[in-house]
């Protein structure tokens, strides 16, 4: 099998060609012109990951909800799955910058932290 | 009359970086005036990550990022003043303010800093066809409604313009479960980051059309649909290219323009290419004592070379403040051959360090050269495997390569393929 | 409700009406199918008070107009709405169209139009300076004035208010039934009982007036595109710039408005739709292009929005007031186009007259004809905002930006007598998103402010009432 991959890592923005085995060995690495855009095909094509920015509702603040994100990155599969369970939390005014919001989201280790303060009204 | 040495015109990443480092530079008489209800500026909407990887070296959300340096201005005591607008900047430095608390406020000041940042282009100034139902907003403003007020704008979403905000808003969007119909961009390229479209567009399957743009509104009272056209090399709608596309929602990401409302009244002059003040290495405008720093100046693609700007102008204003400043014997920067503007205009060859010209590219080049030229002299060339109007580029400019200049000699930056 | 006169529409005719009868006492109730006043034609037209030499002697349209015209800067002064008098001119560019000056003149003089002077080129040229080279000569006529239209129409109606006349939004007359004397107006739910009825319905007279089986009235809806330029080239107009008109109305003007912004329009294009607002691109090509010829320096840059709007086009080519063959209770007021927002007052003395003819009443003793005007912080003088703030704190809190509107005028709109329920009814009393941006900064400070002052979720807030809202549900 043959993925196209944009590259990330830098402005540039290659255009890199993965050729995967059946198996799901990773053959060949073309049309990077450096080594980080091998490794960002090879992540990209085994375990695709990304950070998570959203918001939870807050109750009794100053605003209806406080931004948060994944504390680290996460599986790229599961960002919708992760999005239903934060919006089915909830916190409590006053949020500091840094609070747990979400433990440990979908048993991937990563904490759901508020990106910001939530004074109570 | 109140009396300080520095007034700061808003308190975003701009305003709070070039007051932290006016008073490390040794100025204590600062107040920041911000119009918002907390300090911060734009980045208090911008929830997504990726601030701060040059600054911090580390990936930051918006209001992280704003929330170390208002962290910091709580640490150094400087004095602030939310929910406060500054209406007027006189001849002699006065500014004046008003909030409800103080009410109108007098301020004496020896030293301003402009750091009041940008608004986004409204869709007057496309002037796109049709009704003017509701439905049709920036995307900042859609941003500040989903991200601080916590509702949702619309539910079947067409975006126009592929700039950062547009794209952003895309996946923030779907994230939150809108259906984004797709991103219409004008150009033929999109002035956004790489990153961006992968993670914001093609992460979610959201198509990205170029050279195609919204050529009329649909809908009475709730927008109902747009129509969509592909556009020629001169970017005029293609007869038969029209299509329907059915939504609630037109979020518009068509661009910044610096809001430079007081810069112009007090008669500074204007680059009419960024839209901001002319300004020298120390980001000192044509009116003595007046800085400008941040997207009021040039709109920035990272808010980390904001914080770097901005902290240049405040220890320009630090040094005006404290009469360090150096006679003036300027020589200019002038932008050609692919080379749109370039910040700062004009450079004091009596300044004792390096300084940094920043510029932007008016198309997309691969395997560019950079060459810096004075007065028809070669004096730099780099080497560029990529060069894009969304990203900002830099040559800097050596102390002895200064010293060699004389007044009223220019600086030419071009990029040759 | 029992009234004794019902106005169908609160645009600025029905609005100015409403107002004139509650000098009497009379119960009046001014009706709209809107969420505000002026949503019609009123909001979207030239904004020009216009001298009057355009319309043929002997019709209504050049009486009523020399006659509004005339009372115009005294009711404006009255109800603290912004009036210049600024005068226009008619610019000729051919020898052919010189000849048109001398006939306008001519009919201008048998009118009754103060002041007509035919201004040479280089009188033009001193009055105007950015005016083409091309230009010849121009009629000038020092009675014209610009007003803004939705401020005079919603200072009529909030005095009308204030006066005891009854504004009901939101009712859109579906049928009117004739029994015992008095109508039944009704919208499908609720009911008006009145004695007479105006219908000042605007583009939709026809369709009111066809309720009790007139139909005598056949209007097209004629639209008008215009595009609005920033206070930045302001100064390129002085006055109201016309070309020579043609048999589709009085062509492109180029005019500065009272708020110091510069208009270019309309077009004119018959439509069937009376909702059809729509801009076309087209269009608004077109527009520039015919404005440059007056002015050459215009460009798209400058231009902050664009609109459209509907005049009600009449076959009888004049204005129709009089009582309807059908229902001598029931006076038509139709086919209100140009110069109608100039006669607006004029045709509201001569509809009370009517009106007060065929039922006798006396004037009130406590009538009020002053509307206060609005605090207009951003024309105060920095004293004067101290004092203003010391007073309420509501005014140190600027809304919007581009145009310096504050809290405090906000609320004011909001809580006014029959006063702002929504987003643009905010902007057209107050101006906020009406500079440069356009809305993207105060926005949704305005949408917060109208739903704290009307005690409702912001998600209620539309941008003009029925489906227009601005969000939808919480994100969670």
């Amino acid at each position: 099998m043959q993925k196209n991959i944009i590259c990330v890592a830098c402005p540039m923005g290659c255009g890199v060609t993965v050729e995967i085995a059946d198996n799901g060995d990773i053959l060949s690495i073309t049309g990077n012109t450096c080594k980080r855009g091998d490794a960002y095909a090879r992540t990209e094509c085994t375990n695709p990951v990304r950070s998570l920015a959203t918001t939870v509702k807050v109750n009794g603040g100053i605003h209806n909800v406080v931004p948060c994100k994944s504390a680290g990155a996460i599986p790229k599969d599961k960002i919708m799955d992760c999005m239903a369970v934060i919006n089915a939390a909830e916190a409590k005014a006053p949020v500091s910058l840094g609070d747990i919001l979400v433990e440990n989201i979908l048993g991937t280790g990563i904490n759901i932290v508020a990106t910001n303060h939530c004074p109570a009204k | 009359m109140l009396n300080y040495d520095i007034v700061v015109i808003g308190g975003g990443p701009a305003g709070m970086a070039a007051a932290l480092k006016a008073k490390e530079c040794g100025v204590d008489s600062i107040l920041i005036l911000e119009r918002a209800e907390t300090l911060g500026g734009i980045l208090e909407q911008c929830i997504h990550t990726g601030f701060g990887l040059h600054y911090f070296g580390e990936e930051l959300s918006g209001p992280e990022y704003a929330d170390r340096f208002i962290q910091l201005v709580d640490e150094q005591e400087i004095e602030y003043k939310t929910d406060t607008m500054a209406l007027e900047i006189t001849d002699n430095n006065v500014v004046y303010a008003i909030n409800k608390v103080d009410g109108l406020l007098e301020i004496q000041t020896k030293a301003v800093i402009l750091a009041m940042g940008c608004r986004e282009r409204p869709r007057g100034a496309l002037n796109i066809a049709g009704t003017r139902a509701s439905g049709v907003m920036s995307a900042g403003t859609a941003q500040k409604y989903v991200n601080i007020d916590g509702y949702m704008p619309g539910k079947k979403v067409v975006i126009l313009g592929s700039g950062d905000i547009g794209l952003i808003m895309a996946r923030r969007m779907t994230l939150e479960g809108a259906e984004v119909k797709c991103v219409c961009e004008l150009m033929p390229y999109s002035s956004g980051l790489t990153r961006n479209i992968v993670q914001c567009l093609d992460d979610f399957n959201i198509p990205l059309h170029l050279s195609c743009t919204v050529i009329d509104i649909h809908g009475k009272e709730r927008v109902e649909g747009v129509t969509i056209a592909d556009v020629d090399e001169n970017r005029k709608p293609i007869p038969g290219s029209e299509r329907f596309i059915e939504c609630d929602t037109l979020l518009l990401s068509v661009g910044l323009i610096p809001e430079n409302e007081l810069t112009r009244a007090v008669g500074i002059e204007l680059d009419p290419v960024t839209s901001g003040a002319v300004v020298d290495e120390y980001r000192e405008t044509s009116h003595k004592g007046v800085f400008a720093c941040g997207n009021v100046l040039h709109v920035h693609d990272l808010v980390d070379y904001v914080t770097l700007e901005s902290q240049t102008a405040g220890e320009g204003a630090a040094r005006y403040v404290l009469g360090k400043s150096k006679n003036a014997e300027y020589v200019t920067t002038k932008g050609v051959n692919g080379v749109r503007y370039i910040v700062p205009q004009k450079v004091n060859i009596k300044n004792d360090g390096d300084v940094k010209l920043y510029f932007r590219v008016g198309q997309v080049y691969k395997n560019a050269k950079i060459v810096a030229k004075y007065n028809g002299e070669e004096l730099i060339r780099r080497k560029r495997p990529r060069l894009a109007p969304g990203e900002m580029e830099d040559v800097v400019i050596k102390n002895d390569m200064l010293k060699n200049f004389a007044e009223g000699g220019v600086i030419e930056i071009s990029v040759e393929v | 409700m029992n009234y004794d006169v019902a106005v169908v529409g609160a645009g600025v005719i029905g609005s100015l009406i409403a107002r004139e009868l509650t000098r009497y006492n009379l119960k009046i109730a001014l009706v709209e199918k809107c969420n505000d006043m002026a949503m019609g034609t009123s909001k979207a037209n030239s904004a020009i008070v216009h001298a009057g030499f355009d319309a043929k002697p002997g019709t209504l349209k050049a009486k009523l107009n020399v006659e509004g015209t005339a009372i115009m800067p005294e009711i404006c002064r009255t109800l603290g709405v912004p009036f210049k008098p600024v005068g226009s001119l008619v610019v000729a560019f051919s020898d052919e169209e010189l000849k048109t000056l001398n006939e306008l003149l001519e009919r201008g003089n048998i009118n009754g139009v103060p002041g007509l002077e035919i201004y040479d080129k280089e009188k033009l040229k001193e009055a105007e300076p950015f005016i083409s080279d091309e230009a010849k000569a121009a009629l000038w006529a020092p009675s014209a004035g610009i007003v803004c239209p939705y401020e005079l129409t919603i200072a009529a109606a909030e005095n009308a208010v204030v006066n005891g006349a009854d504004f009901i939004r939101n009712f859109e007359v579906k049928t009117i039934d004739f029994n015992n004397g008095n109508f039944r107006l009704s919208n499908g739910e609720n009911e008006i009982n009145t004695k007479f009825v105006v219908n000042a319905a605007g583009v939709y007279c026809d369709e009111i007036a066809a309720l009790i089986g007139d139909n005598s009235i056949h209007t097209t809806p004629r639209k008008g595109e215009y595009m609005l330029c920033d206070k930045s080239i302001g100064h390129l107009a002085n006055h109201t710039i016309f070309q020579c008109p043609s048999k589709m109305g009085k062509g492109i003007l180029v005019t500065p408005t009272v708020d110091g912004n510069l208009l270019l329009g309309p077009s004119a294009l018959d439509i069937e739709d009376k909702n059809d607002v729509a801009t076309t691109s087209d269009t608004l090509a077109d527009i520039l292009n015919i404005a440059k010829k007056s002015v050459p320096c215009l460009t798209a840059r400058e231009v902050i929005t664009s609109f459209a709007g509907l005049r009600a086009h009449c076959d009888r080519d004049d204005f129709i007031i009089e009582p309807s063959d059908k229902n001598s209770q029931f006076i038509n007021v139709a086919g209100i186009e140009s110069p109608g927002l100039s006669s607006a007052p004029a045709i509201a003395l001569y509809v009370k007259d009517i009106i007060i003819k065929a039922m006798p009443a006396d004037e009130k003793s406590n009538f009020n004809p002053v509307r206060e005007e609005p605090v207009r912080f951003r024309h105060m003088s920095n004293e004067e905002r101290k004092a203003l703030i010391e007073k309420n704190p509501a005014y140190g809190r600027i809304i919007c930006r581009c145009e310096t509107i504050t809290e405090g005028e906000i609320i004011d709109a909001i809580n006014a007598p029959a006063g702002a329920r929504d987003v643009d009814g905010v902007k057209r009393r107050t101006r906020a998103g009406m500079g440069r941006c356009q809305g993207g900064f105060c926005g949704s400070k305005v949408v917060e402010l109208l739903a704290q002052e009307l005690g409702v979720e912001i998600n209620e807030i539309t941008k003009f009432g029925g489906n227009s809202k601005i969000l939808y549900e919480r994100t969670k």
